[in-house]
C-alpha cells in the first residue's frame, strides 16, 4: 500500500475554550465547544466537513452540528482513541473515502457533569467489583481498581532490570513541571523538586502523588484534510508525515513483558518507517503520561535510548527546557491536564509546537513526534507532524 | 454480597463465575491450582480462553500446576480505589510468576510488604471466604 506520508494536514486545531475545572459542562457541551473552537481556527466553512471520528456517539455529534458524514469512525481504545482518529482520518482521505474529517474529544473527567459515579466507590455497594470479566475475576478481588493501583505495576520489575532508580522516576514529574511552569493554562505550574515528588503521599509504591496525572475537565478537536488543499486555510498546515498504532492486552496484568510496551514499540516503528525519518530527525516529543514510567517506557520502546538509559536520560535534563529532545512541554499528564483520555491534549501540544504558537514554544521544531497509550497500555498509537512542505 | 476476610477483617468482594473459569475457582475450594493446558501443543497459559493463545486448538484441558513461583512485580497499594480495601498499611498486589510459566495476579500474604521484593520465591496459599469462594493467594516459600 501507499504511505500516507505528506497525503493530509491538520488544518484546524483547539482545545475548549476552558480548561480544568468546567463545572458548568456537560461531556456534550465541551465537544460542542472544542469542535466549534476548531472550525474557527481554520476558517472553514463548516459545510466542508464530510467526515467525524469520535469516542462519543458519532452521530449524535454530526447531527448535533448539522454535519451529513460520508465517513464516521468510532474506535475507542481508551486515550489514544484520537491519535488512532487521526490515523484512520488520513487513510480514509488519501484513499478518497471522504475530504475533511473532524475529530472531537472531551471529558468531564474531573466534575463527572452527568454522569453516574462509577468510579467513586461507595460503602454500600460492591457493584463494579462483581462481574464475570477477567478483571471482576481475577484482578479486582485482590483490591485493584483502575489506573492507580494497576499501571504501574510492572515497574518495580523494571526497576530492578535496569537499575532505574526512584529519583529517575520522580525526575519525570521535575522536568515536566519545568515546562508547565511557564504554560499559563497548565493546572500545575510551581516548580518542584525530586525530594517534593519523593515526600509527597505514598499513591500506590513506587507511585507517589507528584508520579500520577491530575484529573480535569476539558477536551479538544481537529480538522484534517487534503494536503493538496491544506494551503486554503487561516493557518499554515501541519503535515502528517507518519502513523502507527497496535494492540497488546485488555488487562494489564497479561502484557507480555511489564518493563515494555509491545504496542509502543510496534506503532512506533510503523510511524518511523512511513515517515522515512528517524529518531535523530525529532525535535519535539510527545509521550502520554499518565503516570511518571510512561515517558521512561516510551522514550526506550520508541528508540531514543537504549533500554535502562530513559531514567538517567531524564534526570539529566534532556528532555527539559533547554535539552536536546524537548518533550512533554506543556507539562504532560502529571501537570497541565489529563481528562481520562489525554491524547488529544498531546495531540493539541504538538501541533502548536510545530506552528509555533505554544506557550512554552521550542525554537526551530520543524518535526514532533507525538506517542498515545490506551487504558493500560492496552493500546498504542504514534503520529509524526512537520510544518515543511513537501517537495 | 459481601463476605468477610480475616485477611483484611472486612468484606471482601468475591468473584462471579462464568462456564470459562469455573474449574479454576471449583479447584481453589479444594485448596489446588490448576491452569488450561492445550492438548495439542502443550503450552500452559493464563487466563482461561476458549482456544489456545499459541496455536488455536480448542482442544483443552486444567492441569494442576506447582503453586511454586517468584514475584515477577508488585505494588504496595497505600491508597485503595475501593474502600473495601483501605486499610492503614495497605496491601500488596503482585503479579505471580509460576514455575510453569503464566503469570497471575495475586495477593501475598504472611509477609511485610517492606520485606517483599521482585523474584522473592513465594507458594500459593488458599483463603477459605466461605462455603463457596475460596481465593488463591501467595505467601514467602521454597
Amino acid at each position: 500500500m501507499e504511505s500516507l506520508r505528506y497525503k493530509t494536514a491538520i488544518v484546524g486545531a483547539s482545545e475548549t475554550t476552558e480548561l480544568g475545572n468546567i463545572p458548568d459542562k456537560t461531556p456534550f457541551q465541551l465537544h460542542v465547544d472544542a469542535s466549534v473552537n476548531a472550525i474557527k481556527d481554520c476558517g472553514i466553512d463548516k459545510k466542508e466537513i464530510d467526515g467525524i471520528a469520535t469516542t462519543m456517539n458519532p452521530v449524535a455529534l454530526a447531527h448535533y452540528l448539522g454535519i451529513t458524514p460520508k465517513w464516521i469512525d468510532n474506535t475507542q481504545v481508551g486515550g489514544t482513541s484520537f491519535l488512532i482518529h487521526v490515523r484512520h482520518a488520513a487513510a480514509a482521505i488519501a484513499s478518497g473515502l471522504c475530504d475533511t474529517v473532524l475529530v472531537s474529544m472531551a471529558e468531564s473527567g474531573k466534575s463527572r457533569v452527568g454522569q453516574s459515579s462509577n468510579s467513586n466507590f461507595s460503602d454500600s455497594s460492591l457493584e463494579g467489583l462483581r462481574d464475570s470479566s477477567f478483571p471482576g475475576q481475577f484482578e479486582s478481588i485482590y483490591g485493584v481498581y483502575g489506573p492507580t493501583t494497576q499501571f504501574g505495576l510492572g515497574v518495580l520489575r523494571y526497576m530492578k532490570e535496569t537499575g532505574t532508580t526512584h529519583e529517575q522516576l520522580a525526575s519525570v514529574a521535575v522536568a515536566q513541571r519545568k515546562w508547565s511552569n511557564k504554560v499559563p493554562r497548565a493546572m500545575y505550574r510551581d516548580l518542584i523538586t525530586i525530594e517534593d515528588v519523593l515526600e509527597s503521599r505514598m499513591i500506590c509504591y513506587p507511585f507517589h502523588l507528584l508520579e500520577c496525572c491530575l484529573v480535569s475537565d476539558g477536551g479538544g478537536a481537529l480538522i484534517i484534510t487534503r494536503s493538496n488543499r491544506a494551503n486554503n486555510f487561516a493557518k499554515d498546515p501541519v503535515y502528517i508525515l507518519g502513523t502507527g498504532e497496535s494492540a497488546e492486552t485488555p488487562i494489564v496484568s497479561q502484557m507480555y513483558d511489564m518493563t515494555s510496551s509491545t504496542a509502543f514499540k510496534i506503532s512506533s516503528k510503523k510511524a518511523f518507517e512511513e515517515s522515512g525519518l528517524n529518531q535523530s530527525n525529532i525535535d519535539h516529543l510527545m509521550i502520554y503520561d499518565a503516570f511518571a514510567h510512561l515517558p521512561i517506557y516510551g522514550l526506550e520502546d520508541l528508540g531514543f535510548v537504549s533500554r535502562g538509559e530513559a531514567g538517567a536520560f531524564i534526570e539529566q535534563g534532556n528532555t527539559s527546557p533547554g535539552g536536546s529532545l524537548p518533550m512533554n512541554t506543556n507539562g504532560g499528564g502529571l501537570s497541565y491536564t489529563h481528562t481520562g483520555m489525554y491524547g488529544m491534549f498531546a495531540i493539541q501540544e504538538s501541533i502548536r509546537q510545530v506552528r509555533g504558537e505554544a506557550s512554552n514554544q521550542v525554537p526551530n521544531v520543524e518535526v514532533s513526534f507525538c506517542q498515545g497509550v490506551g487504558g493500560m497500555f492496552m493500546a498504542a498509537a504514534s503520529l509524526i507532524f512537520t510544518n515543511s512542505p513537501p517537495d | 454480597m459481601t463476605d468477610t476476610s480475616s485477611a483484611y477483617d472486612r468484606p471482601l468482594p468475591v468473584p462471579v463465575h462464568e462456564d470459562l473459569s469455573k474449574p479454576f475457582w471449583e479447584a481453589t475450594k479444594k485448596h489446588e491450582l490448576i491452569m488450561p493446558k492445550c492438548n495439542s501443543c502443550s503450552s500452559i497459559f493464563f487466563y482461561p480462553r476458549e482456544a489456545c493463545p499459541e496455536c488455536t486448538s480448542m482442544d483443552l484441558d486444567w492441569t494442576e500446576v506447582s503453586g511454586q513461583g517468584r514475584v515477577y512485580s508488585y505494588t504496595h497499594v497505600r491508597q485503595a480505589v475501593h474502600p473495601y480495601f483501605q486499610s492503614e498499611n495497605g496491601h500488596i498486589y503482585a503479579i505471580i510468576e509460576l514455575l510453569e510459566g503464566p503469570k497471575i495476579p495475586s495477593n501475598i500474604l504472611e509477609c511485610e510488604p517492606e520485606d517483599i521484593f521482585v523474584d522473592m520465591n513465594v507458594v500459593a496459599t488458599f483463603e477459605d471466604l466461605n462455603d463457596d469462594f475460596t481465593l488463591l493467594k501467595f505467601k514467602p516459600g521454597p
